[in-house]
């Protein structure tokens, strides 16, 4: 290669092959990212046979069948699985960035006591997972009669993601220019109407980033479903697969398309907000 | 802070206060807080007909030393950390290599492979496992189909059923779902190196791997270091692949066991045993303390080289 270098040193030429092999290595790799996924998808539309005679081929008119789609909605109830993912997800998501949001404010905002022990608590939480207080939150779950309801899976969710949501949102509000409240202040605005009329609406950026990052781990959470609301009734989609998969797992057809459902609607939302996800982790939100 | 003056002038009960930060500090407390803290309490009893009693250190000495506890607990605990290492060994170096390759100057597409190589990172863990152990199925038979087309066909082995390529098979299945994270924060990383460093290292007459070794490294080791502690926490947490993939028996003879899965054990019981909150608290003591540990060193080693290499 150097001696390469010293016979071409036109930077046009030295740069061609470089580049060629920069786009090879993405390109392998990113191959290797995509093709385990592209086939459980490709494949939930082919029938058994070709499932297994031709597994990295296309449906052909002759194998496109959706049986495993129908077997799937006729065993196992995914509307309502996806339904309780969905309230779960959103009021969660929604709760964490409205109480985040006023906590930031206040520890940031307000000098009182305990306020630095209240900001080293969240910021505890972070690095501590919550899920090693199952044992007490199961029992304080019993306690509530909350076991296999929704809003048990809600209460932990927003436990799990008010810490990094505070964190985040004290960042930003820190960067709000004090003039702006002072002023409001002078004109003897009230604090409410400070925090709800002046900064909420300032945050809106954070908070999206914040969004993000709460919900997909809520989302894709098996434990506290399993643990806190195994009931069919309130089962999250990702319980429900585990569930459906590890009943139905010779048949191949309803695995896969099973798979499928979980994985397109994901993978269609990450596609519309994939920007905004990667600018927040790429903005140094998370440092 | 003329605002606290004011307060402090009038001293009205800081009735916005409770407004602001009541509701989210109550239910952080209440689910969060009071939980740990009352596992660690928790683990220091023991429940006997119906009836709790205080045993000390007692449960640990059992999880450590009792014939019945000690093996499954010490298997656990070094195969979490084998998982640790196959994860640092692989994702972040491979991360690394990845971002780098992002951060060549005037690559064309290179969002296009950032969203496309952070798309497993997006799914659920449960989900990764299932559609590897499809896609390992010896069944199914595409792995083994793909190693004859490049002719290492008689490398293929059921890696997942077999005790000594189990847990490794796993880590690699981790390590491919997460290397988007390494990749993404060490290229947000890169991005903001100033470009004057970088020309100064240039005209100093540094080829770009030398760039790259002295210039480039020392200033993402900070987020390597970020990275290794993300992994680390998540790790010695790690629950759903294994329980997914394997089910709460982490088999075949408990070679994938992490402390995840000897913690969900514990507290609900398998086969013949029966399930013991104080012994479940304090496997999850135990993993409270292992990730403390890991947190501090962390803090220490990125403390000190935030300040070597501020700039």
């Amino acid at each position: 290669m150097k001696l390469i270098h010293r016979l071409m040193p036109s930077n046009g030429l030295r740069q061609l092959p470089k580049s060629v092999s920069v786009h090879a290595v993405l390109l392998a790799y990113t191959i290797i990212a995509l093709f385990p996924i592209l086939v459980v998808v490709i494949n939930s539309f082919k029938d058994r046979r070709a499932i297994f005679r031709d597994p990295l081929g296309l449906p052909t008119h002759d194998s496109f069948t959706l049986v495993g789609f129908q077997q799937v909605l006729l065993r196992s109830d995914f509307g309502l699985y996806s339904w309780n993912s969905l309230v779960v997800t959103i009021l969660a998501v929604g709760l964490v960035l409205l109480l985040g949001a006023m906590a930031a404010w206040a520890l940031t905002e307000y000098k009182f006591k305990g306020n630095l022990l209240i900001t080293f608590l969240f910021a505890m939480g972070i690095m501590i997972p919550i899920r090693l207080g199952t044992v007490s939150i199961l029992s304080l779950m019993v306690d509530l009669h909350l076991v296999n309801t929704l809003t048990a899976l809600v209460l932990v969710y927003i436990a799990q993601g008010l810490p990094l949501a505070v964190y985040i949102l004290s960042e930003f509000v820190r960067t709000i220019p004090k003039e702006l409240t002072e002023a409001a202040r002078c004109d003897s605005v009230s604090e409410y109407k400070i925090f709800f009329c002046i900064i909420l609406p300032l945050l809106k950026p954070a908070m999206a980033t914040v969004a993000v990052f709460t919900m997909i781990p809520i989302w894709n959470d098996l434990w506290f479903p399993l643990i806190l609301a195994p009931g069919e009734s309130t089962r999250t989609i990702t319980l429900g697969v585990q569930q459906f998969v590890g009943q139905y797992v010779t048949d191949w057809n309803s695995v896969l398309s099973a798979l499928t459902m979980a994985i397109v609607p994901v993978l269609i939302l990450y596609t519309i907000f994939s920007r905004q996800l990667i600018r927040g982790l790429t903005s140094g939100a998370v440092k | 802070m003329t605002s606290s003056n004011q307060h402090d002038e009038k001293k009205p009960f800081p009735w916005h206060l409770v407004f602001f930060l009541g509701p989210g500090l109550l239910i952080y407390v209440v689910f969060s807080v009071y939980p740990l803290l009352d596992t660690l309490v928790l683990s220091l009893y023991q429940e006997q007909d119906g009836h709790s009693s205080f045993v000390g250190l007692q449960n640990f000495i059992t999880l450590i030393t009792d014939d019945t506890w000690s093996h499954a607990f010490w298997n656990a605990l070094a195969n979490n950390f084998e998982f640790f290492a196959i994860h640092m060994l692989l994702q972040n170096p491979i991360g690394l290599i990845l971002a780098v390759l992002l951060s060549s100057p005037k690559l064309r597409l290179s969002s296009t492979y950032r969203t496309l190589i952070f798309m497993p990172t997006m799914l659920s863990v449960v989900i990764i496992g299932f559609v590897w152990q499809l896609l390992l199925s010896p069944i199914w038979g595409i792995a083994e189909n793909f190693l004859y087309d490049i002719g290492l066909g008689q490398y293929f082995d059921a890696w997942l059923g077999k005790e000594s390529s189990a847990l490794i098979t796993l880590g690699f299945i981790s390590v491919w779902q997460f290397v988007g994270i390494p990749m993404m924060l060490i290229y947000a990383t890169l991005l903001n190196i100033p470009d004057d460093i970088i020309d100064a290292s240039v005209v100093d007459g540094a080829n770009s791997f030398q760039t790259f070794w002295h210039i480039k490294l020392p200033l993402i080791l900070p987020t390597i270091a970020m990275v290794s502690i993300l992994t680390f926490v998540a790790n010695f947490n790690a629950f759903e692949l294994i329980y997914a993939v394997k089910g709460a028996l982490a088999g075949p003879n408990f070679s994938t066991d992490l402390m995840g899965t000897f913690f969900y054990r514990t507290f609900f019981g398998f086969q013949l045993q029966q399930g013991s909150a104080s012994m479940g608290a304090a496997v999850a003591t135990l993993m409270f303390l292992i990730i403390l540990v890991g947190v501090m060193l962390f803090l220490f080693f990125i403390q000190r080289r935030i300040q070597r290499f501020q700039f």
